[in-house]
């Protein structure tokens, strides 16, 4: 008769990957490399917002990007054209989001000699790029007006993993019934540390607040 | 496209128990699944067919899940509830101060290995 042996484990399938993230974060630490982790639903401004702010920091920092949010090149080809900076297409192969081990295949494709600042545009998606860390120093989302004043009460995870919370596409505020205070509100009840910085990507209105907390952060990171 | 990339994390964790205890069949591996993880225990089942048939280790191996009913504790008054029938709000204070007990574990618990 065949009897079975039953071998004790018990281990969360995230722990590995925050073993592995955590050994990036030093390593880019001790390399002077700030990597930002920007996150949000599908379409809520990610590009668009890095673009504005990459061309107030090119002068001042030196910058890469990589392109995680859909399995083509057209943002990452997008962002080179539009900024003139290094910037590379992940292939995720449709996963819904990237662990510590993918991304660390990606700065491996980056030149990292002379960069201080590395922005990683995740995957679209509000569930699961909050549940794995990524190495990054920083976790910012990004939040539209469209999707409701009210999504911090409906993924608390991500909002409480996230240092900064960007509110953009403050010009249809009025169309969407959009409540400024309500966000900030629930967004604190979440995490009460986090930073609210609403913006305008469209018209830049509100970009340089964003680029100054990321200027902040990355001199920080290398003193 | 999410508990396929999960059962691959539970592979390569289950691949690296084998080595370390010294196990060359794996019959079993039983999985904590909480009632927020975000997994649908099905989806998981079939994604562990596809994926864990491919593996000389895991071939016609079975993914058992005990699930793990979710809870929330208040901070203000101290009680604990049902979280996916209230939520964040604690339904004897109203409160919002309140944190997930447990619920959320994707966490393999044991495996099952032919003893002969
Ligand atoms: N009205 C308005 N539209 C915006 C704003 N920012 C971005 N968009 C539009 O939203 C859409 C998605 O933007 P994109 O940057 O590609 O989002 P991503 O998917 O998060 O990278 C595009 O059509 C943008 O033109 C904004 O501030 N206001
Ligand atoms: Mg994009
Ligand atoms: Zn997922
Ligand atoms: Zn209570």
């Amino acid at each position: 008769m065949e009897q079975i042996k039953i071998i004790e484990i018990k281990k969360s399938v995230f722990a590995e990957n925050d073993k592995d993230a955590d050994a990036l974060r030093q390593e880019l630490k001790s390399r002077g490399v700030f990597l930002l982790n920007l996150m949000s639903a599908p379409g809520s401004g990610k590009t668009t917002t890095l673009i504005k702010t990459i061309n107030l920091l090119k002068d001042m920092l030196r910058i890469a990007v990589m392109e995680a949010d859909i399995d083509s090149d057209v943002d990452a080809v997008k962002i080179k054209e539009a900024t003139g900076i290094q910037s590379i297409q992940l292939h995720t192969g449709g996963m819904c989001h990237l662990d510590a081990e993918m991304t660390r295949q990606g700065l491996d494709n980056l030149d990292l000699k002379d960069v201080d600042l590395v922005i990683l545009e995740n995957v679209g998606n509000l569930v699961c790029p909050a549940e794995f860390d990524t190495g990054s120093a920083c976790n910012a989302m990004i939040l539209s007006v469209p999707e409701g004043h009210d999504k911090p009460l409906k993924y608390p995870l991500m909002f409480s993993v996230c240092d900064l919370v960007v509110i953009n596409k403050m010009d249809v505020a009025p169309y969407f019934d959009f409540d400024l205070d309500k966000c900030k509100e629930y967004i604190h009840m979440r995490n009460p540390k986090a930073r609210v910085i609403p913006i305008c990507a469209k018209t830049g209105e509100g970009v340089e607040s964003f680029a100054e907390w990321l200027q902040k952060q990355v001199i920080d990171w290398k003193n | 496209m999410h508990e396929l990339g999960i059962v691959f994390y539970i592979i390569r964790d289950v691949k690296q128990a084998a080595e370390s205890n010294n196990v060359s069949k794996v019959s079993a591996v039983v999985m904590n699944i909480g009632e927020v993880s975000t997994v649908v225990p099905e989806y998981l089942t079939d994604c562990w067919r596809w994926a864990a048939d491919k593996e000389p280790l895991l071939k016609g191996s079975e993914l058992k899940i005990i699930p793990v009913p979710a809870v929330t504790h208040c901070q203000d008054c101290g009680k604990e509830y049902e979280t996916v029938r209230y939520g964040k709000t604690c339904p004897y204070c109203s409160s919002g101060n309140t944190f997930l007990l447990q619920g959320n574990e994707i966490e393999i618990k044991e495996i099952e290995v032919p003893n002969n």
